[in-house]
């Protein structure tokens, strides 16, 4: 974008893919899919000590079809495994996934015979976030990397993004 | 004698020769008894010896003897005190009668042993797999079942089948017959099937539900769980004794130090050894924070799903900052892992107490802020008074303990009952309800915090002085200054890691107040640095499967109500 320092109230000038990007990368709208302890963190960092709304993703969607950030708090078991594939399934183009913590994103230390290891063996996923339970300010970082992709990348469909990556 | 001891003598009286071994081993005594008296035994044991609950079936798979499973009933009487063991001996094709007849909560206790270990009990009414899928084959927690072998769920299972819709509609038929013989005939295609959960905000990430709705009303629950079944049991047994302790962060996840110690004083208790009084002292301290924190992520939650969303601003804020105490102590938020077996990780940082006595001080600036927008709030008492309430026999029948067990008006509290880690040193009350209804358990946890928060501040002011571990080489580690400095300290530290605590023998059932209720771990060892079978007993399961009685009748926003204050906490639900 570029403002013209002369006068600057007057106008601006950029593209308008770049507005609507940016745009969109501030009303992202979280849909938690919070299954353990990763869910509770997530609780924190809607919480008003770490405010998620500062990132402008408050608005925390249950439904899938009105939301377009998957966040994956918790351990995925194979039982739960077809209800992630139909909830990811459900959610609208563009849409990006968070891995939240190392059960989402690997199984963590579960490597048995109830526990998927990773949820990107359902989905595509976008960002892994490191811990367990990460913390709240992590998680944060996650969302503003996806909010700078939102920001590059803009509209392009996970199907486009993940093609050939994941079979979904 | 102790009373346990002397219900074993009693009943040797009734039975006979029908009791055919009677044992005692750390304090727990058991008997043993054959199928065919079973029922008799422990029908005489409801009946005429007290003992209203059975907290507890724990089947062991002894694949090397003939009868290759030893089915253990954990009895407690909540009037007496006294609890026992019932032991019998089960094989593949040879069913166990079911107890379903004397114990409510004996369903789900049955369900858990048939889908883990494959023994099928005569006359249960619905035995299906409750943890693992609907498609998983084998048995999971059979010794020669591989652990990591996973299978693959391709569809979530259909809980009500068209013969149980068209059974819901006969019955509502039934139920609208006026008293002039008039009856509004319900057909099965009237009725509305609602499926809530696993993935619905309002069934805590991991529930499932589907309800037969007559118009609004319930006229029939099934519950589904197991979503996240994580193979707890299994993996303590893969794992040695000292590392399952980062496993039981993950049970209840709202209260990991709960666990830790709870967990830390069974494997104690097998070991026949006692915690310095400082540790004991430090365990309280951190189990009644954990405590405090469960009970307001319980209740703001609950107070959220009914609509009351500013309570939890409130309530979230105070348990942020006492995270952040535990954090300082012990690096992670939730997941602390911080009580070891035979002490604890390390010793409290100097500014603990004085940090965790202001923050206590919000606390109750907190709790208070809430109780004035709850206490006569209007729509908050139509959500919650008389709704969901549940007898003081059925609770007890069901399994029901903690908070709302006390919500019944029972105060039976284990802090009390049998007092452990110190607890009889300090001074506080239990809080009870009345009718068992959702508003009772709410006020019962609110209270619960005031006493845990004066039970803290006690045992920071009598703190006594000295070591947190056991000095006992061959359970704790040794100082890192040996370890460094000498050959004895490397090889001594590679022992117990590598090998793991050597655990004679033996086994018995370590408990404790969880943050839900009786938080047990019945643990079998056999000699080994590994348990040969670890069974966790938490406390939401059996509360759980109260839940479909608990809402029939009721309506949808009911069912949410009443599900958050039960407080069913998924990990230890499913584990
Ligand atoms: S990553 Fe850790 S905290 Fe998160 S769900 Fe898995 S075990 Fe729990």
């Amino acid at each position: 974008m570029a403002v013209d320092l002369e006068n600057p109230s007057n106008y601006l000038t950029t593209r308008v893919r770049q507005a609507v990007n940016w745009g969109r990368k501030y009303s992202l709208w979280p849909l938690p899919f919070g299954v353990a302890c990763c869910a509770i963190e997530f609780m924190s960092t809607v919480s008003s000590y770490n405010d998620i709304s500062r990132f402008g993703a408050e608005l925390v969607r249950f439904s899938p079809r009105q939301s377009d950030l998957m966040i994956i708090a918790g351990t995925i078991s194979y039982k739960q495994a077809p209800i992630l594939k139909t909830i990811y399934a459900q959610m609208a183009e563009p849409r990006w996934v968070i891995a939240m913590g190392a059960c989402a994103s690997s199984g963590g230390f579960y490597n048995n015979y109830s526990t998927l290891q990773g949820a990107d063996r359902v989905i595509p996923v976008d960002m892994y976030v490191a811990g367990c339970p990460p913390t709240p300010e992590n998680l944060l970082y996650a969302l503003t990397q996806i909010q700078e992709r939102v920001e590059r990348e803009g509209l392009v469909p996970a199907a486009v993004r993940h093609a050939g990556r994941v079979q979904v | 004698m102790s009373m346990s001891q002397k219900l074993v003598d009693r009943l040797r009286q009734e039975f006979g020769d029908a009791i055919l071994a009677a044992g005692s081993y750390r304090g727990d005594e058991t008997v043993t008894v054959g199928r065919d008296r079973l029922l008799d035994v422990l029908a005489h044991l409801r009946d005429a010896e007290n003992c209203e609950q059975l907290s507890d079936i724990a089947g062991v798979d002894y694949p090397q003897r003939a009868g290759r499973f030893e089915i253990n009933y954990l009895l407690r009487s909540v009037s007496k005190g006294h609890r026992l063991r019932v032991k019998v001996d089960a094989a593949e094709d040879e069913p166990v009668p079911t107890a379903t007849g004397l114990w409510r909560s004996a369903d789900w206790h049955e369900r858990e042993v048939y889908d883990l270990l494959g023994v099928p009990f005569a006359g249960h009414p619905d035995l299906r797999r409750i943890l693992c899928h609907h498609e998983f084959e084998g048995h999971a927690l059979r010794k020669d079942y591989p652990i990591e072998q996973g299978q693959e769920c391709s569809r979530p299972e259909n809980l009500f089948s068209d013969e149980d819709i068209a059974r819901a509609a006969r019955r509502a038929t039934a139920m609208s017959t006026t008293p002039s013989g008039h009856q509004d005939e319900v057909h099965p295609s009237d009725l509305l099937t609602v499926n809530i959960g696993p993935s619905h905000p309002a069934m805590h990430g991991a529930l499932r539900a589907e309800m037969l709705l007559d118009g609004e009303t319930i006229l029939d629950a099934r519950t589904e769980i197991g979503y996240i079944h994580r193979c707890f049991e299994k993996e303590a047994e893969d794992h040695t004794w000292a590392q399952v302790m980062p496993y039981t962060d993950r049970l209840n996840y709202c209260s990991a130090m709960l666990n830790n110690s709870i967990y830390a004083a069974a494997v104690e208790k097998l070991l026949g050894v006692e915690v310095t009084p400082r540790c004991q002292a430090i365990r309280v301290v951190v189990s009644e924070l954990s405590r405090i924190i469960d009970h307001l992520v319980c209740v703001c939650a609950n107070l959220v799903d009914i609509g009351a969303l500013t309570n939890y601003w409130y309530l979230y804020n105070i348990r942020e900052s006492l995270y952040e105490s535990l954090e300082k102590l012990c690096g992670s938020r939730l997941t602390t892992n911080y009580a070891r077996i035979g002490g604890l990780s390390h010793d409290l940082y100097p500014e603990f107490a004085a940090e965790v006595r202001s923050k206590l001080n919000d606390l109750v600036a907190a709790t208070d802020d809430v109780m004035k927008l709850i206490a006569r709030n209007r729509i908050f008492l139509d959500r919650t008074v008389g709704v969901g309430a549940i007898s003081q026999a059925d609770a007890l029948s069901f399994g029901f303990t903690g908070p709302c067990l006390r919500a019944t008006g029972l105060a039976w509290d284990l802090r009390k009952a049998a007092p452990y880690s110190g607890y009889e040193k300090y001074d506080f009350e239990i809080p009870t309800g009345t009718v068992g209804d959702t508003h009772d358990r709410i006020m019962v946890r609110m209270a619960e915090m005031v006493q845990s928060r004066s039970i803290v501040l006690q045992a920071l002011e009598k703190m006594p002085d000295g070591p947190v571990n056991l000095d006992d080489r061959a359970i704790t580690l040794p100082p890192k200054r040996n370890v460094y400095q000498s050959i004895e300290g490397v090889m001594n530290q590679f022992k117990l890691v590598y090998e793991g605590i050597q655990v004679p023998a033996g086994e018995a059932y370590g408990f404790g107040e969880g943050a839900n209720g009786e938080l047990g771990f019945f643990a079998v060892a056999d000699g080994t640095g590994h348990p040969y079978r670890l069974k966790v007993r938490p406390p939401c399961f059996p509360i759980f499967s109260a839940y479909t009685f608990l809402i029939e009748g009721r309506m949808i926003p009911d069912a949410i109500a009443i599900l958050g204050s039960l407080n069913i906490i998924a990990g230890e639900l499913d584990r």
